[in-house]
């Protein structure tokens, strides 16, 4: 890669961003207009990695990207190959029919130019996600698309629904995100590299790793959450609360197929093992069924879709896995046809919504005079879906029956449930398709007209897209579906299938699904009917399991809080005293590090026992006053046994600063105690007495432990020597106390006078607040 | 408290009280004394005066109000800390002049003057603690 | 000559934590100055305990001539007081505005800040 590709390349990544920071101004200027020069981003860079389209059909791989945390070898790199480039195309190319789309469908929207702005900065993200070499990029694109789904999704915040639908899939996806970093970590750790460019190689290594379940799972909960498969299903299609376009592009196109990406760009390395080959199709497989029945049940045409998406999701997931050359050409297919029909149907039932006002499908009919040309992409996209011949969804199919069918119990168990997901999806498409537009015509909210261009060239181009494909599958084989199909498997692959139907077990298969979808299509209500029944004897669901969790987490939360923080300062300081009790004493126990029996002190005079005596009897009358006053009084007493004892042990300078504060204490105590009206005891019950007692004497005990400990080890006196080494040759004083604290330690004392005047400032507003004075 | 005794004495004593802390203050740097403790002197001095004439009188002997001082006080002491930046030596190095007045050789320094800030502060932040309390809810 | 004053600490203390622990602010009060003082002998005696010769240097001397007190202790300790003051003054302050507004001294009986009822957070988005 050249140095000038690879510039653009980095631009072309960028482009979406630099867009988000414009699109707000552009539209204030040019109103809903400015979707034209936006879309221009993403056409950009489609045509840019069209550029790249050659190359990948070679068989070879585009790599580039400039050191970002060299210390910690991560760098901002990317590795463009089959898989990562049908992403790009699929991205940047239907997210330029999302931006005209967007123009038309929020047409003076007073927030049109934030929503703008947010589908720029996912595609950003998106492309990012796709085209990520190095894992944490991987992993921060990866949860900047769950963050920006977060903002598109509750783009019309004030309804609950919305905000609701919005957190759940941050908490979903974003949660999953993190399942992800460990995974990635953990790959790191066993194989030592950070890229996947390097990991391809590192297949054996991490197969047979004793850390590979635990990796496996990681990984799967951050795809599986990410691509909504069962149990975690449940947001996508809450997710619908969002404006169509978001539906359209994030939740059926683009980023639910994250998760099918990571488990595609994986499966050379992690794939084909028993755990991959169990899990991925069991799982994708449920969540084809349970997405089909669901959509089954609904009446709402984008909760359809949205349930639809569910179920191919789980199909793209249960054919990576399935561990079949004809599975991987099939997921290939499959993956580009799904985002073409998905998208174009998604943005039709918004066309629909926007011009009728409704999109409960029982309440539509009739609309094909109406909207013909949106009756006409709907046609071709919903035949795309149904799987029918030339479209490309046909094609799509035709290779999961060639990679499902057999005679194992295996296979044939897979084969049972793809007939019946195809089945229902094929009902599901045509009744998107065909119920509103044909039959009488019904009354709807607004009166029902075509839409504007904007509006419909986005879905019509889509559909058309499918049929070409479907057409000319030669051509899309070797340019885009061989390359990617090559990459996932991480081999070279051939794919010949053709729209040309021709007599085999697949194509009996398909005749098999078309019979049973027509039929399903016809009972429809019936149906339904029967879907509801179901759900509704099962009686609970994810969905429900998790306002029931976020209720649970914040009652969980509320009830530590007060279990913790009852509001008791009596609590509050017994569990601070107890733990310094026990941290003074439970140490030296283990340990034995006990202090040794001390000794009496011989010869001490009698008049320093007589302060120490003194001040024990000060301490006594302190605790056992029964009236506050008193206890005051005798509070005196020890502070000048304690100064005295400054006194005698050579401190002068501690002994009169405590004999100062011992008595402006005792004088502001008594001023103050004199003015409360307190009641004149405060008994203790026996009850509190001894727990507390307990403590303190253990407190007093840990201490006295802790001196004597420290007073029987070796004293240095290194800083004591240098302060009185210089006091007088360096600081000109006599006094070494005070030479330390205005000269050696001058700077420790600018910062206690500078507390005490805050505490002087504190104390006079306090006081001052209730006189309710500004100034004096 | 409000004897005539006290009331006549009261005045001379927070005079001289005030005088010793000064000289407190000022011996401090050689023999017990300093800062800290001529403060408290001080703010003992006018706690006395204030339990005998009453808090108006202390307010209006002090001049300034009392936060004030001890705001001049920091100051003084940061200034004290800042003066070594114009001699390019670090933050608080002690700077040290000997005057000769009238014959005696008076040694100054900025530690002395670091000293009165510390003084100041704390003659201020007490004294104005114990007049907010002493004041209580007369006002 | 330091295990009196460990004994005496001890006490220091224990009386101090007894005191703190009452639910009534104005002991809990007399238990912040208890323990000040407790602290303040705590760090005298950690310096070791000398008797009777102040740290200063005598005249004509640059080195103090005897063995002296430590001085180090004695400088922590004399802005220590002082803080302790402050704090304690503060703290007395706060015991006497919350009477006058609250009426109580008893903590248990303060609940301005958090009540006893207090409902629980909202559930919804």
């Amino acid at each position: 890669m050249t140095a000038d590709t690879m510039g653009l390349t980095f631009l072309a990544f960028c482009l979406p961003f630099l867009g988000a920071l414009i699109a707000p101004a552009l539209t204030r200027l040019l109103g809903h207009h400015a979707a034209w020069p936006l879309a221009l981003v993403p056409l950009a860079v489609f045509f840019h990695f069209l550029g790249f389209n050659a190359e990948i059909a070679r068989g070879e791989i585009v790599t580039g990207g400039y050191a970002w945390v060299p210390s910690y070898n991560v760098s901002f790199s990317w590795l463009i190959d089959g898989l990562s480039l049908a992403f790009l195309l699929l991205i940047s190319g239907i997210g330029a029919l999302i931006v005209l789309y967007s123009g038309g469908y929020l047409k003076g929207h007073p927030h049109q130019g934030r929503f703008f702005s947010f589908i720029l900065m996912f595609m950003g993200s998106m492309l990012g996600v796709v085209a990520s070499d190095s894992f944490l990029m991987l992993f921060v694109f990866w949860e900047l698309t769950s963050i920006t789904s977060f903002l598109l999704i509750g783009f019309d915040h004030a309804r609950e629904a919305s905000r609701r639908a919005a957190l759940q899939a941050l908490i979903v996806t974003g949660g999953g995100g993190l399942f992800l970093l460990a995974g990635l970590l953990l790959i790191w750790d066993v194989t030592g590299v950070t890229q996947f460019s390097l990991l391809m190689s590192f297949g054996p290594e991490l197969r047979t790793s004793p850390f590979y379940l635990a990796i496996l799972f990681l990984v799967l909960g951050g795809a599986f959450t990410k691509s909504a498969q069962f149990p975690f299903h449940f947001w996508l299609p809450n997710a619908m609360e969002a404006p169509t376009p978001v539906s359209a592009y994030l939740h059926s196109a683009t980023m639910v197929k994250a998760g099918v990406y990571l488990l595609m760009r994986l499966n050379p390395v992690m794939g084909a093992t028993p755990a991959w080959e169990t899990i991925l199709p069991a799982i994708g497989g449920l969540t084809l069924l349970v997405g089909a029945v669901l959509a089954i049940r609904q009446t709402d045409l984008k909760l359809m879709l949205a349930y639809t998406t569910v179920a191919s999701l789980g199909m793209l997931v249960m054919l990576t896995g399935f561990g079949s050359e004809h599975a991987i050409a099939a997921a290939a297919l499959y993956l580009v046809a799904h985002s073409l029909f998905k998208g174009a149907l998604f943005m039709v039932a918004g066309l629909i919504d926007h011009e009728t006002g409704t999109r409960d499908i029982t309440r539509l009919g009739g609309l094909r005079r109406a909207m013909p040309v949106t009756f006409l992409a709907a046609l071709l996209a919903a035949l795309s879906m149904g799987g029918l011949p030339p479209f490309f969804g046909f094609l799509a199919k035709e290779e999961i029956y060639a990679a499902l069918a057999g005679g194992s119990l295996r296979q044939v168990a897979f084969t049972a449930a793809a007939v019946i997901g195809n089945g229902l999806m094929f009902a599901v498409a045509f009744a998107v398709a065909l119920k509103p537009f044909l039959g009488a015509p019904t009354q709807t909210p607004k009166h029902a007209h075509e839409g504007p261009a904007l509006l419909w060239i986005g879905p019509m181009l889509l559909a058309v897209t499918g049929l070409v494909i479907g057409l000319f599958s030669a051509v899309a084989h070797v340019l885009l579906t061989m390359p990617l199909a090559s990459a996932i498997s991480g081999a070279p692959q051939t794919i010949t299938i053709s729209a040309m139907p021709h007599l085999s077990l697949a194509f009996g298969l398909s005749l098999l699904t078309v019979a049973f979808g027509v039929g399903v299509f016809l009972m429809l209500d019936r149906a339904r009917a029967a879907a509801n029944r179901l759900v509704e004897d099962i009686g609970w669901g994810p969905d429900r399991g998790f306002d029931q969790g976020m209720t649970g987490l914040v009652r969980a939360a509320s009830a530590i809080s007060r279990l913790v923080q009852p509001g008791r300062m009596e609590t509050y300081m017994t569990a601070t005293f107890t733990v310094i009790a026990l941290a003074l004493i439970v140490p030296p126990a283990l340990y034995g590090e006990w202090p040794r029996l001390p000794v009496w002190p011989a010869g001490m005079p009698f008049h320093e026992l007589a302060v120490m005596v003194l001040a024990a009897v000060g301490i006594a009358a302190v605790l056992m006053a029964n009236n506050r006053l008193t206890a005051i009084v005798a509070l005196g007493i020890q502070g000048f046994c304690v100064a005295l004892l400054f006194l005698l042990f050579g401190a002068p300078d501690l002994a009169f600063t405590q004999f100062m504060i011992e008595t402006l204490s005792v004088v502001i105590l008594a001023l103050v105690m004199t003015r409360l009206k307190l009641t004149p005891r405060d008994p203790r019950p026996l009850r509190e007495k001894i727990p507390d007692g307990a403590i303190a004497v253990a407190c007093g005990l840990g201490f006295a432990l802790y001196l004597l400990k420290v007073t029987q080890g070796r004293f240095d006196t290194a800083l004591s020597d240098f302060f009185n080494l210089y006091s007088k040759t360096i600081a000109h004083g006599a006094n070494v106390v005070n030479v330390i604290i205005v000269d050696f330690r001058g700077t420790d004392t600018l910062g206690e006078i500078a507390v005490v005047m805050v505490t002087g400032l504190a104390i006079l507003s306090i006081i001052r607040i209730r006189k309710g004075r500004v100034s004096p | 408290m409000n004897t005539l005794i006290f009331r006549t004495v009261a005045p001379f004593l927070t005079a001289l009280m005030a005088l010793f802390s000064i000289f407190v203050l000022l011996r401090g740097h050689n023999e017990p004394g300093g800062g800290f403790i001529g403060g408290l002197i001080a703010v003992s001095a006018l706690a006395i005066f204030g339990i005998a004439n009453g808090i108006s009188a202390v307010r209006r002997a002090l001049w300034f109000h009392p936060m004030a001082i001890s705001a001049f006080g920091l100051f003084i002491a940061c200034l004290a800390g800042l003066m070594s930046a114009a001699f390019g030596v670090p933050f608080m190095t002690g700077l040290w002049v000997y005057p000769v007045v009238l014959g005696v050789e008076i040694p100054l320094s900025s530690v002395m003057l670091f000293d009165i800030g510390v003084y100041l502060v704390v003659v201020g932040a007490i004294t104005s603690i114990a007049l907010a309390l002493e004041a209580g809810d007369d006002t | 000559m330091e295990f009196p004053f460990v004994l005496l600490i001890g006490l220091f203390f224990a009386a101090a934590v007894y005191l703190m622990l009452s639910k009534f602010l104005v002991r809990v009060l007399l238990g912040v100055v208890l323990l000040g003082n407790g602290v303040n002998l705590l760090l005298f005696t950690n310096g070791r305990i000398l008797r009777d010769v102040p740290p200063i240097i005598p005249d004509g001397h640059d080195v103090p001539a005897t063995l002296t007190a430590n001085p180090l202790p004695q400088a922590l300790i004399l802005t220590a007081i002082v803080i302790s003051f402050s704090f304690f003054a503060f703290l007395l302050v706060l015991v006497y505005r919350a009477y006058q507004d609250l009426g109580t001294d008893n903590g248990n009986e303060m609940r301005l800040a958090e009540p006893e009822d207090d409902p629980l957070p909202p559930t919804g988005y």
